[in-house]
């Protein structure tokens, strides 16, 4: 993440969705992110969050923290938080004891974030989950 | 996001606007189950407001289908664009639902 990106901090919870996608929407835009690239963005990013609302801190409140900034054309996202140990990319692996409709759709979250993200790591350090991602400003489905 | 429902042709016709998300998606799951409370049992959903759907939406929706399937009613979809219909197709949805391209078309069906 180069010197130009910014950060924002607030409570891991729910009603703070809106400023944290706005964040990185107002990043993306930066970057050069077109209006259908922000949608997916944004869907990729309130999965992650709602993860992170969700299970990070299941018995005290904690906060999650976003970096944001573009760097060779690239949009960087870095997600942290110092909750439980948390790895989305093997936490939204589809329940095996789910019905098949919740099956597809607790896979149908991790996929979109595959999906749009073009780079995607998880890694715990210092008692954080930090989740980086580096996103094309334009769209990469057909 | 806002809900508006008129009967129309045998069906409660639910308009959906703005954005389903993990903020709005109880508010409007509990729209749904009260048009069924209600002894509404053919649901058309007009997703032509609609700007957002994220996967909290699809689970609101699929609950409400299989509320809907105990009492052998259904659900179908009309008026599907832009982000909302790729992530219909994404989802796999697109198979699961009937999907019109309008309301009438819908109703048509009926």
């Amino acid at each position: 993440m180069d010197e130009t990106s910014e950060e924002i901090r607030v409570p891991a919870r729910l009603e703070n969705l809106y400023p944290l996608l706005n964040f990185v929407t107002s990043c993306a835009k930066r970057c050069g992110a077109g209006r259908e690239r922000l949608t997916e963005i944004e869907l990729a990013l309130e999965e992650i969050l709602v993860n992170i609302f969700n299970y990070a801190y299941p018995d005290r409140r904690g906060d999650v923290a976003i970096r944001c900034g573009c760097a060779a054309g690239r949009l960087l996202v870095e997600i942290a938080d110092d909750g439980v140990p948390f790895d989305i990319l093997t936490r939204a692996e589809p329940d095996r004891d789910a019905a098949i409709e919740q099956r597809s759709i607790g896979g149908l979250g991790i996929f979109f974030v595959r999906q749009l993200v073009q780079e995607i790591s998880y890694r715990r350090e210092g008692g954080k989950n930090i989740l980086t991602l580096a996103i094309a400003p334009a769209p990469q489905s057909p | 996001m806002e809900i508006a429902t008129k009967k129309q042709g045998g069906a409660m016709v639910v308009s959906v606007t703005g954005r389903i998300d993990a903020v709005t998606a109880p508010e409007f799951e509990k729209g749904l189950s009260a048009v069924i409370a209600a002894g509404d049992t053919v649901l058309l959903l007009d997703m032509n407001g609609l700007e957002y759907i994220s996967s909290a939406g699809l689970r609101s929706i699929l609950t409400t289908a299989k509320q809907l399937k105990a009492k052998e009613g259904k659900m179908l979809f009309s008026g599907l664009k832009g982000p909302v219909k790729d992530v219909f197709k994404i989802s796999g949805f697109g198979s699961i639902f009937k999907i019109f391209e309008t309301e009438e078309e819908a109703l048509r069906q009926l």
